[in-house]
């Protein structure tokens, strides 16, 4: 992120387009001059005005916009609207189902996030080793990153399914009685952590393997010289020198985890879709500013839900950015006593 | 560690060094199967939805659950496309129809203001540039709301142009552009443009575009299936069942008939085919871009 400030300045010391100035005699070269004066300085303006036309009108403009909506009593189709201050705010903060809503999104992103790194990072530690097929294998465990979200979230929710699901059937073989998954939180959310981490494992390890294949090698071999076993080796190289990856990965994860809606969406399935299932076991942030549209037609409300689930992903942003931060420099301290 | 220079031998015999790194580097059988146990893991879930696909209607419905593909994926098709409530052919055609438009637009205004960003210069660069990073951070949902009342508004909502016009380019297209043409297109080739009397649009489509054809296809790849799986606005955009893009069809195909597993796995499986066709022809630039955005992180 600090490349913008860095970059620009080294390629702005260009020396001014020769040979222009000294052929200007005949009246042609003039006018072609003055047209190419024209196109250098009116160019770069005319090459970005695209993205800040289409992003002042449907990007900046909402953002600014929704502040404003969040204030008002604001029904769905209603031509007037009044202003209420931050009753909106009020109304949803003192709500239980909203706090509900906040717990399952914590909870499910905890449950899914933590294995997901973890076994994505020693799948990464796989895939780095020399074998033979490494691409295919590659390929292999990103296959369930290229399904759609829809296509996933179906596909699981048979899979989970109480009555003929094959997760079901196949824990009969070990005395597991039918678990009607989607009935209670902690299934619930297993259910839909397990459709997330396989989406999206092969994907992390991938950005991992990146990472890892630009640690000097020479490392591990004085390592391996050391004695250190192959364990030792990822827990006391590996680890610690993937830390700002490790870092953008937990953050991505975050920002992507506040948003999880089609998943427990689809997952539920059925008129209480919106409500995460008619106790609302596994609804989300997202589920919840959309019942504000579909069940209670208020926009006002959608709004104030839109500005407090930024804010939960900033909270959450910055506190999972310290605890990996954390972790990563105890960590590093540890291996480097021994 | 730093002891180890220290005490290492003189002299010691070179072919030693290299089978050590070999054997840091080298999979073990156990890394190997736990290797093909993932993969398989990956995959099984898509098998076993061409098995359900292909089976009869009520298949699913028996214990011990079908492992095997049959032969009805024609009949479960057909009800699929005669189902009027899901809509699912006019899906397929709209998100067809949107992932390629945006992956056109995306590609081509990204690459000109990226190009604009790394190679021109002009008054505001470094601020305007900052600021498009500083929209990459806020999520979408912030501004839904407005947004949709706009949609509402236009008399877009429910119609195509709703899902395409906002998003006909976006900062991490522009910004992922400017990253690449900075590293790769010298500046000297575009001075040498400018003095054979290019005039700047000359410039970038026949000395720019073509530099930066790698980093296009990945580009692309990512819009044309982001766009394709895309959710959230569409759920809310293109709400009406008449008029859906392919992930709407699909929610309504699930909630409505989740009776009738043969004919939703139909359609989600007709749904992936496309990705899956743009996995088998370009997954290994598919993964480079995955591996490569990494480092540039």
């Amino acid at each position: 992120m600090s490349l913008p400030t860095t970059t620009p300045a080294h390629s702005a010391e260009l020396p001014p387009p020769p040979g222009r100035a000294p052929r200007s005699p005949s009246s042609f070269l003039v006018r072609a001059s003055k047209w190419s004066r024209l196109d250098t300085k009116a160019s770069p303006y005319i090459y970005i005005a695209p993205f800040f036309v289409i992003f002042g009108i449907f990007g900046l403009f909402p953002l600014i916009y929704t502040g404003y909506v969040a204030l008002n009593d604001w029904e769905v189709g209603a031509d007037t609207h009044t202003f209420v201050g931050l009753d909106n705010f009020v109304k949803i903060l003192s709500d239980n189902y909203f706090w509900n809503a906040v717990f399952n999104t914590i909870g499910i992103f905890v449950v899914s996030t933590i294995p997901q790194l973890l076994l994505a990072l020693m799948l990464a530690n796989a895939l780095n080793k020399r074998m033979r097929g490494r691409m295919w294998l590659r390929m292999g465990v990103l296959v369930p990153n290229i399904t759609s979200v829809a296509a996933v979230a179906i596909l699981f929710s048979q899979l989970f399914a109480r009555d003929f699901g094959l997760i079901n059937w196949l824990l009969h073989f070990v005395g597991v009685s039918p678990i009607d998954w989607q009935a209670h939180k902690w299934t619930a959310w297993l259910a839909i952590s397990t459709m997330v981490d396989w989406r999206w494992m092969g994907y992390n390890a991938l950005i991992y393997l990146a990472a890892m294949q630009s640690i000097p090698k020479d490392i591990y071999e004085s390592a391996a010289l050391d004695g250190a076993s192959s364990r030792r080796q990822f827990w006391s190289i590996t680890v610690p020198m993937l830390r700002p990856t490790i870092i953008f990965t937990v953050i991505i994860s975050t920002i992507g985890g506040f948003q999880l809606y089609a998943e427990p969406l689809l997952f539920t399935g059925g008129a209480s879709a919106f409500l995460g299932g008619t106790l609302r076991q596994s609804q989300t942030v997202t589920m919840y500013l959309m019942e504000q549209f579909y069940n209670k037609f208020e926009y006002g409300d959608m709004a104030a839900v839109a500005w407090l689930l930024f804010f939960l992903i900033l909270v959450f942003s910055g506190v999972n950015y310290l605890i990996t931060a954390r972790l990563e420099s105890s960590g590093k301290k540890r291996g480097g006593k021994k | 560690m730093t002891a180890v220079s220290v005490k290492r031998p003189p002299a010691p015999p070179a072919a030693k060094p290299r089978r050590r790194s070999r054997d840091v580097f080298q999979a073990t059988p156990l890394t190997f199967v736990m290797l093909l146990a993932t993969v398989v893991l990956s995959i099984f879930p898509l098998y076993y939805m061409i098995v359900v696909a292909t089976r009869e209607q009520g298949a699913t419905s028996s214990v011990p659950p079908p492992l095997i593909p049959g032969s009805s994926l024609g009949d479960n098709i057909g009800r699929l496309l005669d189902n009027q409530n899901a809509a699912f052919m006019t899906g397929m055609v709209n998100s067809a129809i949107i992932s390629l438009t945006l992956t056109v637009s995306v590609v081509f205004l990204s690459t000109l203001a990226g190009f604009a960003f790394a190679k021109l210069r002009f008054r505001g660069r470094n601020a305007l540039m900052l600021s498009i990073l500083v929209t990459m951070m806020v999520p979408a949902q912030l501004g839904v709301v407005p947004l949709y009342m706009m949609m509402a508004k236009l008399q877009w909502a429910n119609h195509l142009p709703s899902v395409i016009i906002p998003f006909l380019v976006n900062g991490f297209g522009v910004f992922m552009m400017r990253q690449y043409v900075s590293q790769s297109v010298p500046d000297e080739l575009i001075e040498a443009a400018r003095v054979d009397g290019c005039n700047t649009f000359r410039i970038y489509w026949s000395v720019v575009l073509p530099a930066l054809r790698p980093a296009i296809a990945v580009l692309a790849l990512f819009t044309f299936m982001a766009q394709w799986n895309e959710f959230f606005w569409a759920s809310l955009a293109m709400g009406d069942p008449s008029n859906p893009t392919v992930q709407i069809s699909l929610q309504h195909l699930s909630t409505g008939y989740y009776n009738d597993y043969a004919q939703v796995f139909a359609g989600t499986l007709l749904s992936i085919l496309p990705l899956l066709a743009a996995f088998i022809l370009f997954g290994r630039q598919i993964i480079g871009g995955i591996m490569e955005g990494a480092l540039k992180a």
